[in-house]
């Protein structure tokens, strides 16, 4: 039976399925929040904002890639290959590391020859560096999703439940992040990947267990001044019971912290995948990651002569996909509270 | 005040139960002792080597039995030894508290007042390109992994040019050369993150009616910011840096074992790698219970700094 699951689970039509719907409902949200008239104010803001657009284009970039890679079908050496992989079955493998662009082996006393041209060089297996980085997209997506799935519902749904309810709910939900919240965060992820071990999954559970703190308690701040606004009075003197009075009134209305929260909380992801793999205690062996690619790259820095395009380019992919994310999480909230800017 | 703070530490001794609670089920409830003991030991010891560690530390006892002895550990802050090296942790810790805070003092400093003129530089030149494209660099400079910053700075400025030593630790009169690199990684992690936070709050200084007062007196722009609205977000500032003090001795993990100083972010490291739970799970409740007192002096901090508040 489990192992029945197990192979439904990884089949490959099922982790299809999983990658479009999940790219599905976060345009539902999306679509949804968008009938929000506070929604619609910072769209109009948002217009304006040429930075802000031009980061949102390269998360999509991003995404596209990402997407590209997460989607598989048949075929290939394990039996599966990824959309990425038919698009790049053209690129030759190299025996060994390759400088950018150059048409021989690095270091090769005989002058061997290249099959092709690489734009950002090959690595130690000849794999092109510019297809690794692009595939590495996939781990910090998936990671970033899954942890999101995690601490997004979780920080938004206790939030709204102590800022509504307040009493004992939320003494209990300040109790439960006031801990959290009082140790370290590293350590605490540290500390609990040490004990699950590593893989993609246990690390989204760690970071989703320490990140829903922010967001839980903005979302209860601005919860506990909403409901002190008439229409949630109205709401209840008409008779609403608590579940319809949260979610039709107050989740829309708290909606953008979450969107804003999801954004930047992306980017704080993404950073951390990298650092906590290059500790040893995230992506499996195998998995090929920005942080993994930089780790190897420590060495080959060091090498004569230096391999420095494989670090660059997986420093520099990361470098590029958290700065846009910061940016466009800066200018969602620039359009959201024009006040603070 | 006086029932305030009693009131405070209270809580706080709460927090901490939370957080003994946490550490206790991940460390004895997620992995069974033979785990641990095939972690540490590796695969290949069986039998009575595995018996023995799992009974010298007194994992096979009953887990109400283990709980008592964790708290009482910790309590008494007798936190026996580590599983790798087998040295006393106490010790352990307090030998790494001198090599991390030689890095991590300095370089609070240095990033607290980078920042602090940053931003308020901004504030001066507020909403112009200027303060945009310097808001840009903040992010940027938050962008960055730290092991990018180490490990290109180790490569360039010490294997190839030969400014600084790559790696390394001593304690004597030259020791500069082996900190000036860390400690400048360390100001450029933090300076983008703290500008950013301390520009919002002399913002939102800025809209006060005592500066519009002060405007009005005649007093100059440049005045109005160093002198009033510097001290005002000062009190604001308190609670951010005070909150920061526990990072400082608990030191950073990716610089010290990249740069090899033997402070207790490189002890972690080498713990997560070997499997030593004891220094984790000991950190994070002493990270904790450093947070918890920090926040208490902040409180104190904020009512003697700031006449109107009054704790209660």
């Amino acid at each position: 039976m489990k192992e029945n699951l197990d192979r439904l689970w990884e089949h490959w039509i099922t982790q299809d399925l999983l990658v479009i719907g999940g790219f599905a409902l976060v345009f539902w949200l999306l679509r949804r929040g968008a009938r929000n008239e506070r929604w619609q104010r910072a769209w109009q803001r948002m217009k304006r904002d040429r930075g802000g657009f031009i980061a949102l284009g390269v998360v999509f970039l991003y995404l596209f890639i990402g997407g590209l890679e997460m989607l598989r079908i048949p075929g290939g050496d394990n039996g599966t290959r990824s959309i990425l992989d038919v698009f790049t079955a053209g690129v030759a493998q190299e025996k060994t590391y390759s400088a950018p662009l150059a048409d021989e082996l690095l270091n090769s006393p005989r002058h061997e020859k290249l099959i092709g041209r690489h734009l950002l060089g090959t690595d130690v297996l000849g794999k092109d560096v510019f297809v690794q980085t692009l595939k590495a997209c996939r781990t910090a997506l998936v990671i970033g999703a899954l942890t999101s799935a995690i601490y997004v519902p979780l920080g938004a749904l206790l939030g709204i439940l102590a800022g509504y309810f307040r009493r004992w709910v939320d003494d209990v939900v300040q109790y439960l992040y006031s801990t959290l919240a009082s140790i370290p965060e590293v350590l605490l992820l540290v500390a609990i990947l040490l004990v699950l071990g590593k893989g993609l999954g246990t690390m989204s559970i760690a970071l989703g267990v320490t990140g829903w703190v922010t967001l839980c308690r903005l979302v209860r701040g601005e919860t506990m001044r909403q409901t002190e606004r008439p229409y949630v009075a109205a709401a209840r003197a008409l008779g609403q019971s608590h579940r319809n009075i949260v979610v039709r009134h107050l989740l829309p209305n708290v909606m953008h912290l979450v969107l804003i929260s999801f954004v930047l909380g992306f980017s704080g992801i993404v950073l951390a995948e990298a650092v906590l793999s290059y500790l040893g205690v995230g992506a499996p062996v195998g998995t090929s990651s920005w942080g993994a690619m930089i780790d190897s790259g420590r060495s080959e820095l060091a090498r004569d002569p230096a391999v420095w395009w494989n670090i660059s380019a997986a420093a520099t992919a990361l470098f590029i996909l958290v700065l846009s994310l910061n940016i466009f999480g800066d200018s969602l909230r620039r359009a959201f509270d024009p006040k603070r800017g | 005040m006086f029932n305030y703070i009693v009131r405070r530490l209270i809580y706080s001794v709460f927090i901490l139960i939370g957080v003994i609670g946490i550490t206790f089920f991940l460390d004895n409830m997620m992995m069974t002792p033979d785990q641990k003991a095939s972690r540490v030991l590796g695969p290949k010891a069986v039998g009575q080597t595995r018996e023995e560690w799992i009974h010298n530390r007194g994992l096979d006892r009953p887990l109400p039995v283990q709980f008592v002895q964790y708290v009482k550990k910790l309590v008494t802050f007798d936190f026996g030894t580590t599983w790798v090296t087998g040295r006393d942790l106490r010790e352990t810790f307090l030998q790494g508290v001198g090599p991390s805070l030689c890095i991590t003092v300095p370089g609070f400093l240095a990033a607290l007042l980078a920042s602090l003129g940053l931003a308020l530089f901004q504030v001066f030149v507020r909403n112009s390109p200027v303060d945009r494209g310097l808001t840009v660099f903040s992010v940027a400079l938050m962008s960055v992994p730290t092991m990018v910053y180490v490990i290109f700075a180790q490569a360039f400025l010490a294997l190839n040019l030969r400014y600084f030593p790559a790696y390394g630790f001593a304690y004597e009169p030259g020791m500069l050369r082996f900190l000036l690199l860390p400690i400048v990684i360390f100001m450029l992690i933090n300076i983008g993150y703290d500008a950013r936070l301390y520009r919002a709050i002399f913002l939102e200084e800025i809209g006060q009616d005592y500066v519009r007062t002060a405007y009005a007196k005649g007093v100059s722009p440049s005045r109005v910011l160093a002198v009033h609205v510097f001290k005002n977000g000062l009190i604001a500032l308190i609670t951010l840096v005070v909150a920061q003090l526990p990072k400082l001795i608990l030191g950073s993990l990716l610089i010290e074992s990249l740069f090899g100083i033997p402070g207790i972010g490189s002890m972690l490291v080498q713990a997560i790698q070997t499997g030593d739970q004891p220094i984790v799970m000991v950190s994070v409740f002493l990270g904790s219970a450093l947070y918890l007192l920090s926040l208490i002096v902040t409180d104190i901090l904020y009512a003697l700094a700031d006449p109107r508040i009054r704790l209660s």
